[in-house]
């Protein structure tokens, strides 16, 4: 798009300028008109249905209904669905701690073969693919166009009982009777992995393909043979990638529950985001489900701010 | 390519000679990671075939989703019951898919396109601050949101009720990030010279915005638009929450309450793969539009194909 070489230059005069310095003040109302509708829009329906959430923690229940009667006022805010959560968690013989600890059990393993899953391919395509690059990329960008729903449908098919992987399993000598969508463990977490891995792979691709190809050079002419050069040098400089991409499939599987509900059913495998869903759906339970959503924001709120900070500053670099 | 200054792109084997005379190291540094690339194949293999065989399932001639018998098109037209063709709780969802995508991307892309071209220009502590709630919904697990929407649409706003109305607004909250984003990241890319130039030439801020800023940030606004429609389609935890009926439930979660603890049988498969088809149209017409409103800029295929899907 080749703009006029008169057009830059105006640009170029004024960049010792303080930013909007002379300019008519009636320019500042027409940007901040412009960011109003987006402001008030999420003012709305993003800032105030948390606050109603708070509302409701703190609010009481309604015995008739048995629904939850949210209370505005801070200053009106009951702590009895808040004790009675603490209790459910911390409580003699409470059923949400196994089921916290579940969680970070499960979402700590995926997380961890995601990585090591995903790095390798990420690294291969970024580096290595050559000409082939737009080909593999593709494949590896395929499942973002793929419902989530139909990958795990695509999985269920495969792992009924008289299943395909029975079938191959059963060939090889193995066990070929496995009920694998009964409740166990490894289904859940491999149906955790398969289900978010291509986001990482592609934080994980965009991060490894950024890295300058001359440091790299430079390891190798100062002798580092190809292994050398990629501890020394290429997993360094993929740190924050990792970090950032492991994020991006962590957040997301704290909050999952239908992976689990597709694969397992069972309570022997739920996790969090079971039990939130579940309260939310049982009258007399909301206030709960409320409070622990809440307490699963504090939790992932730090990581969060993180996260965005880090791409921001990524962002900021790469421009 | 024969150089071995080229390192992003590496060389085949044949193009660079081992360099002899060094101790270290004895191998050829520029040999090709062959188990690497076994290994990346591996995995591809995992994450596609898969859906290859659900996608093949969905021509099945039985009622089984893991035993084949024959092609059919059983599930799509001629079962007179239970295919697509003649299922109407199926068309439904199919339907209400399509709809919540439409309404969303037509209305949080002009949301997020203003915002972000306010916010660029409007630089104090409150937008500062909205900038910052913009980048926590992007990132915030979905299933807390959703439990505000929840709450908020059966509590303060209790007209709204659940529902399509419900279904939407969320998924405007949702996916207004991604204009945002997107167009926010273009906007520093330019550079604020265009503007001032127009500015010093005479335009009024409209103008400036109409005749400089959208002609040169319309790839990213289609960008983001095709990626806002796909992950609509694809949506499930807002939807599922949001929606009490059969007239309000998108393909997305029938599927999810029809498979779940049985089986739901080759017509999922079927309305699984009118999803999976109406995303890679989408995902085709993102490529070549992104390409062909791009084109004579620096850039490649590669940039496109992650541009499309939001990295």
């Amino acid at each position: 798009m080749a703009m006029p070489t008169v057009l830059r230059f105006g640009g170029n005069r004024r960049n010792g300028d303080r930013k909007n310095a002379d300019r008519p003040p009636q320019n500042k109302i027409f940007f901040i008109l412009l960011a109003a509708p987006g402001i008030i829009w999420l003012a709305l329906l993003f800032i105030v249905p948390f606050y109603d959430v708070f509302a409701i923690a703190g609010g009481r229940l309604n015995f008739l209904t048995e629904s939850p009667v949210p209370v505005y006022n801070p200053l009106h805010w009951s702590h009895a669905t808040l004790v009675t959560t603490w209790h459910d968690i911390f409580g003699v013989g409470s059923f949400a701690l196994p089921i916290i600890w579940r969680t970070v059990w499960y979402t700590a393993v995926a997380a961890a073969l995601c990585v090591l899953i995903g790095y390798p391919a990420a690294y291969f395509v970024a580096r290595f693919a050559g000409r082939r690059k737009a080909l593999f990329l593709v494949l590896l960008i395929a499942p973002f166009w793929i419902s989530y729903m139909m990958r795990m449908l695509a999985w269920i098919d495969l792992l009924q009982t008289n299943g395909y992987i029975n079938k191959v399993l059963g060939s090889i000598g193995l066990p070929g009777d496995i009920n694998w969508l009964g409740g166990k463990w490894y289904t859940v977490v491999l149906g955790l992995v398969y289900g978010y891995i291509p986001y990482l792979i592609l934080v994980l691709y965009a991060g490894l393909d950024r890295i300058d190809g001359s440091l790299l050079e430079a390891g190798r002419d100062l002798g580092l043979g190809r292994t050398r050069t990629f501890i020394k040098v290429t997993l360094p400089l993929s740190r924050q990638p990792i970090l950032t991409g492991m994020l991006i499939t962590v957040l997301p599987m704290l909050g999952d529950y239908f992976t689990n509900t597709l694969l397992s059913g069972t309570r022997g495998t739920a996790m969090i985001g079971n039990v939130i869903q579940g309260q939310l759906a049982t009258n007399g339970f909301q206030g709960e489900g409320a409070v622990l959503s809440l307490l699963l924001l504090v939790v992932l709120v730090a990581p969060m701010i993180y996260y965005v900070r880090a791409t921001a500053k990524s962002a900021r670099e790469a421009s | 390519m024969t150089s071995t200054a080229t390192t992003t792109a590496a060389p085949a084997t044949s193009a660079a000679p081992a360099k002899a005379g060094l101790p270290w190291p004895r191998r050829n540094p520029w040999r090709h990671p062959w188990f690497l690339e076994g290994f990346t194949w591996l995995y591809l293999i995992w994450s596609l075939v898969p859906i290859a065989l659900a996608v093949l399932f969905s021509f099945n001639n039985g009622k089984s989703q893991s035993v084949w018998q024959g092609f059919s098109w059983r599930w799509y037209f001629t079962d007179p019951v239970n295919s697509v063709a003649h299922n109407s709780v199926l068309q439904l969802a199919i339907l209400q898919t399509v709809k919540l995508s439409a309404y969303t991307t037509l209305i949080a892309v002009p949301l997020g396109v203003t915002f972000a071209l306010g916010i660029h220009r409007w630089r104090t502590r409150t937008s500062a601050s909205f900038n910052f709630v913009m980048l926590l919904s992007f990132v915030i697990p979905e299933l807390i949101f959703g439990v505000a929407m929840f709450f908020v649409f059966t509590s303060l706003f209790r007209p709204v009720g659940l529902g399509t109305l419900a279904e939407t607004l969320a998924l405007v909250t949702w996916n207004v990030s991604w204009p945002a984003i997107i167009v926010q990241a273009r906007l520093a890319t330019i550079g604020d010279s265009y503007s001032e130039a127009a500015a010093d030439l005479g335009c009024t801020p409209f103008q400036t915005m109409r005749r400089v800023m959208l002609p040169l940030l319309f790839p990213a606004i289609f960008a983001s638009a095709i990626l806002i429609f796909s992950s609509v389609i694809d949506d499930f935890v807002i939807v599922d929450l949001l929606s009490n009926s059969a007239a309000n439930t998108p393909m997305s979660v029938y599927i999810y309450s029809q498979q779940h603890g049985g089986n739901g049988g080759p017509a999922l498969n079927a309305l699984g793969t009118i999803m999976l088809l109406m995303s890679f149209i989408i995902a085709i017409l993102g490529y070549v539009g992104y390409r062909a409103m791009t084109r004579g800029e620096r850039g490649s295929t590669t940039d496109t194909l992650t541009t499309i899907a939001g990295a």
